[in-house]
C-alpha cells in the first residue's frame, strides 16, 4: 500500500518538474525561437516548402479559424473513406478484415478528428494495421497538433503585441506536431518498448496453452500509437483493452512511463502560458487550482478503491480493495490515480474498467469531464480554462464594481457572452444527449448494469463524447446508430465551438487598446482571485450537473450503504 | 481555394510521415533495441509457441495454478473486462459461483480467507498475475494431484514472487501464473520418488473459471 502512493506520487511529481522546462520550450516553439534544435529545422522547412505554407504570414483570428476548419474537414474526410475502404487495401491487413460500414466510420473518424478516441470499435477484430497506424496514429498527430496550435493562437491573441495578426495556424501545428509531439513520441516509444510493449506486423499468433487449448493473441505495431496516444491525450488504444492490456502497458514502469505521458502536456501547456505572456505568478496560481482539485478528486478515487467504496457485502468475503475490472500489476491505487488523470486531461485511455470503479469513484470521474479544463486536453484544455478564467474575472468585476479587464484589455458584453454561451455548452450537449437517451425505447438493451448505474453509463458516454475524453463506462453497448450518430455530432460540437468561442474572444482583445494597469485593476496572481475563479469552476460544474449526478453515482452510493 | 489547397498537402504529407515512417522507424528501433519484446515475449516449450509471458492463459485443471476470471475466458484476440458494477446483483451471483467452486476444490478454505483478486475479473481478461496468497491457497489441491509435497510447492511458489518495481513502487506480492505453472511442470518432471507422496487425480476444475 505504501509503495503503491509512492509509486503515484512519483508519478504525479515527475510530470509537474518535467513541465515546467517543457512549458519554456513550447514557448519558444511557438515565438519560433526554438532554432537551436537544428534537427527539426530541416523537416520542418521542407513540410513548409511542401504544403507551400509561409510561416511568417500573419493572420486574424478568423482567418486562423478557417484555416483550422478546413485543415481538419479534410483530416476528417481523408479517414472515413480510409476507413470504408479498408477491406481493399492489399497490405498491413493481416487478418484480411472488410471496409467499415458507413455510420461507425463515421464516429471513429469524428472521433480521431476530434482528439477524443471514444472507441465503439474494438481495435483487434476490426482495425486493420494499416488502419490503426495510417489512419488513426496519424490523427493521433494532427489532432493533438491543432489542439496546441490553437492554443499558441489564443497566447499570441492575449499578448495582443502584434494586433489583430495572432499568428500563423498552419505554421504552429507543423512546429507542435514536429518540434512538440513527436520527439517525445520517439522517446517513450523506445522506453515503452524496452518494458515490453508489443511492436511488430506478425499478426494474430496461435499459442498451445499447457492445457493444450488454442488460444489467439493479437499483436501488432502498438507501441508507436501508444507513445502518442497518451502524449497527445488522445487516448485511443490499439487494443480493446486499452492500456490494461499487457500488451500495450505491460507492467508497473511502463504504466509510469504512460501515465507521466498523460499529464505531462496538457500540464506544461499552463507553463508555457506563463513564459510566452511573461505572467508566470499567474501560471503557478492557475496550476495549483488544477492541482488542489486534482489531487482531492484522487484521493476519493483512491479512498473508494482502495477500501471497496461502502459496500462491504455480508458475505463473510475478506473486505478489500475493488479488484473487479482491474489489473494486478498495477494495483487499486496505480488504477485510480490513472482513472482522475485520464478524465482530467481529456486523454481517455484507461487502465481499469471504469464501468467497475465504486459509485463515488465513477462520480468523480464524471466531474472532472464535467470541468474538463483540471489540464485538460493538449491544447484545448488550457482554453477551456481560459474560459472559466474569463468567467471569473466578470464576476470579480461585478463585486468591486469596475468594468473588468484581463492582461490589460477590457472584456466587455461580446466578450463575456461567448464565455457565457462556450460554459452552457457542454452541460447543454451532455444533459440534452443523456436525456434523449434515457427516453429512448430500446434503453434497456444499451445497458450492461440494471437501476442508478445505467443512468450513470449512458450519462458518462455522453460526457466523454462532450469533453472530447474517449473513456467509456464500457459496459454499453454502444456500437449502435442511435450512439454512434448522437456522440458523433456531440464531440463536433464539443471540439470545435470550444475553440472557436475562446479565438474570437481572443481576437477582439487583441485589438483593443491597453488599459494601464491601475491601484484599483483586479490583480489576476492574487490569492483572492484565485479564491473566486476556483468558486466558479466549482459553481458552475457542480449547478449545472449535481442533479445528473445525484441519479447516478450518489443515488448509487446511498443505496449500497 | 488557397486554404484548401495547403489543408490537402499538408493532410497527404503529415499521413506519409506520422502514419507511415514514425511507426515504421519506431517498429524497426524495436527490432533492434528489444526484440524479444517487439514480439510480445514470446514463450517456447520444446519449440513450440506454448504462451506470451505477460499474456496470462485458461488454466482449469486441478493439477495447475489458476490465475483470475476473466469476462473473456482470456481471449486475447478480443480483450475486455466484465464491466459490472458492483451494485449489480448479477456481479454478486459471479463472485457467489466463484466462492463456490474455490472452496469445493480447495476442502480446508474458508470464505475468509479467500484472496479478491480470486473472486474479481481483471479488466483486461488478460491479467498475467495473481497475489501470492491466491497461489499460497492454491498449493494443496496440486500437491494432491500431482503427488508432491505441499512444502515443495510453496517454496516453488516464494521463489516466483514479484516484489515492487525497485523495492518501493507499486504493488508486490504478485506471481505471474504461467511463469509458475511452467516451473511447477519442469519440477515435477524432475522430482525423484523421495519429493513424491501417492498422487489423487481429481476431475477437471472449476466451470466459473
Amino acid at each position: 500500500m505504501g509503495n503503491e502512493i509512492t509509486g503515484v506520487a512519483v508519478v504525479f511529481g515527475l510530470a509537474a518538474t518535467l513541465s515546467w522546462p517543457l512549458g519554456r520550450y513550447i514557448s519558444g516553439v511557438f515565438r519560433g525561437t526554438s532554432g537551436r534544435f537544428k534537427v527539426f529545422t530541416v523537416p520542418e522547412r521542407l513540410i513548409f516548402r511542401f504544403c507551400k505554407i509561409d510561416p511568417s504570414a500573419g493572420m486574424d483570428w478568423k482567418q486562423n479559424m478557417k484555416a483550422m476548419l478546413s485543415a481538419n474537414v479534410l483530416f476528417f474526410f481523408a479517414a472515413f473513406f480510409l476507413l470504408l475502404l479498408q477491406g481493399i487495401i492489399p497490405f498491413w491487413n493481416p487478418g484480411r478484415l472488410a471496409g467499415w460500414d458507413p455510420i461507425p466510420a463515421f464516429n471513429a473518424a469524428v472521433s480521431f478528428v476530434t482528439n477524443t478516441n471514444l472507441q465503439h470499435y474494438a481495435g483487434e477484430t476490426d482495425a486493420a494495421y494499416f488502419t490503426q497506424l495510417v489512419v488513426f496514429c496519424w490523427l493521433q498527430f494532427v489532432s493533438a497538433g491543432t489542439g496546441i496550435a490553437v492554443c499558441g493562437l489564443l497566447f499570441q491573441g492575449l499578448s495582443g503585441d502584434t494586433g489583430s495578426n495572432i499568428g500563423n495556424f498552419y505554421s504552429l501545428l507543423v512546429r507542435s506536431c514536429v518540434r512538440i509531439l513527436l520527439p517525445l513520441a520517439v522517446i517513450l516509444s523506445a522506453g515503452l518498448t524496452l518494458c515490453g510493449t508489443v511492436s511488430d506486423f506478425g499478426g494474430v499468433r496461435e499459442v498451445h496453452t499447457l492445457e493444450n487449448r488454442m488460444q489467439q493473441v493479437a499483436g501488432g505495431p502498438a507501441a508507436p500509437m501508444i507513445a502518442i496516444k497518451q502524449l497527445g491525450t488522445n487516448g485511443g488504444g490499439f487494443f480493446g483493452a486499452n492500456s490494461a492490456h499487457p500488451f500495450e502497458n505491460p507492467d508497473y514502469l511502463s504504466n509510469m512511463l504512460e501515465n507521466i505521458a498523460i499529464l505531462l502536456l496538457p500540464m506544461a501547456l499552463v507553463f508555457a502560458f506563463g513564459f510566452y505572456l511573461k505572467r508566470k505568478r499567474a501560471a503557478i496560481l492557475f496550476f495549483s487550482i488544477m492541482t488542489t482539485l486534482f489531487l482531492a478528486f484522487t484521493a476519493v478515487s483512491v479512498g473508494q478503491e482502495v477500501t471497496g467504496g461502502a459496500s462491504v457485502p455480508e458475505s463473510g468475503l475478506l473486505p478489500g480493495p475493488n479488484l473487479e475490472g482491474k489489473e494486478m500489476r498495477f494495483g487499486p491505487v496505480a488504477s485510480a490515480f490513472w482513472a482522475v488523470s485520464t478524465t482530467s486531461t481529456s486523454n481517455g485511455s484507461v487502465n481499469s474498467m471504469h464501468d467497475s470503479h465504486t459509485a463515488l469513484s465513477g462520480g468523480v470521474l464524471l466531474l472532472d469531464m464535467f470541468i474538463n479544463a483540471l489540464y485538460g486536453g493538449v491544447g484545448v484544455g488550457f482554453i477551456n480554462f481560459f474560459v472559466f478564467v474569463v468567467v471569473a474575472v466578470f464576476i470579480s468585476g461585478q463585486m468591486i464594481g469596475r468594468t473588468p479587464d484581463l492582461f490589460g484589455k477590457k472584456l466587455e458584453a461580446r466578450e463575456i457572452k461567448i464565455a457565457a454561451l462556450v460554459v452552457i455548452l457542454h452541460p447543454l450537449l451532455i444533459l440534452c444527449g443523456t436525456a434523449a437517451a434515457c427516453l429512448a425505447s430500446s434503453r434497456q438493451g444499451w445497458l450492461n448494469n440494471p437501476g442508478f448505474h445505467g443512468f450513470s453509463e449512458m450519462m458518462y458516454e455522453f460526457t466523454s463524447a462532450a469533453a472530447n475524453n474517449g473513456s467509456g463506462f464500457e459496459g454499453l453497448h454502444d456500437n449502435t446508430p442511435f450512439w454512434n450518430l448522437a456522440t458523433g455530432v456531440i464531440m463536433l460540437f464539443g471540439r470545435f465551438l470550444p475553440i472557436i468561442g475562446p479565438l474570437a474572444i481572443a481576437g477582439a482583445l487583441s485589438v483593443k487598446k491597453a488599459v494601464p494597469a491601475s491601484s484599483g485593476s483586479l490583480k489576476i496572481e492574487s490569492m483572492a482571485f484565485g479564491a473566486v475563479l476556483t468558486a466558479v469552476i466549482l459553481i458552475v460544474a457542480a449547478l449545472a450537473f449535481f442533479p445528473a449526478l445525484a441519479l447516478g453515482p450518489v443515488a448509487e452510493y446511498f443505496s449500497t450503504l | 481555394m488557397n486554404m484548401f489547397r495547403i489543408a490537402f498537402r499538408f493532410t497527404f504529407l503529415s499521413m506519409l510521415l506520422f502514419g507511415v515512417l514514425y511507426p515504421l522507424a519506431m517498429t524497426e528501433t524495436a527490432r533492434l533495441i528489444a526484440p524479444d519484446s517487439a514480439k510480445g515475449r514470446p514463450v517456447y516449450r520444446d519449440g513450440t509457441l506454448v504462451g506470451f509471458k505477460n499474456i496470462g492463459q485458461l488454466f482449469t485443471g486441478p493439477d495447475y495454478f489458476w490465475g483470475r476470471p476473466s469476462a473473456t475466458g482470456y481471449n486475447a484476440a478480443a480483450s475486455g473486462g466484465s464491466n459490472l458494477s458492483a451494485s449489480n446483483p448479477e456481479f454478486a451471483d459471479e463472485v457467489e459461483n466463484r466462492v463456490d467452486s474455490l472452496l469445493k476444490y480447495h476442502p480446508g478454505l474458508t470464505r475468509q480467507a479467500i484472496p479478491p483478486d480470486l473472486l474479481t475479473a481483471s479488466a483486461s481478461g488478460l491479467d498475467p498475475h495473481i497475489s501470492l496468497e491466491a497461489a499460497l491457497i492454491q498449493t494443496p489441491r496440486i500437491a494432491r494431484n500431482r503427488g508432491l509435497k505441499e512444502e515443495d510447492l510453496e517454496t516453488l511458489v516464494r521463489d516466483h514472487e514479484e516484489g515492487p518495481l525497485l523495492g518501493i513502487f507499486g504493488p508486490g506480492g504478485l506471481v505471474n501464473v504461467l511463469e509458475l505453472n511452467l516451473a511447477l511442470d519442469e519440477f515435477s518432471k524432475k522430482a525423484g520418488p523421495e519429493s513424491r507422496i501417492s498422487s489423487q487425480p481429481e476431475a477437471d476444475g472449476s466451470g466459473s473459471y
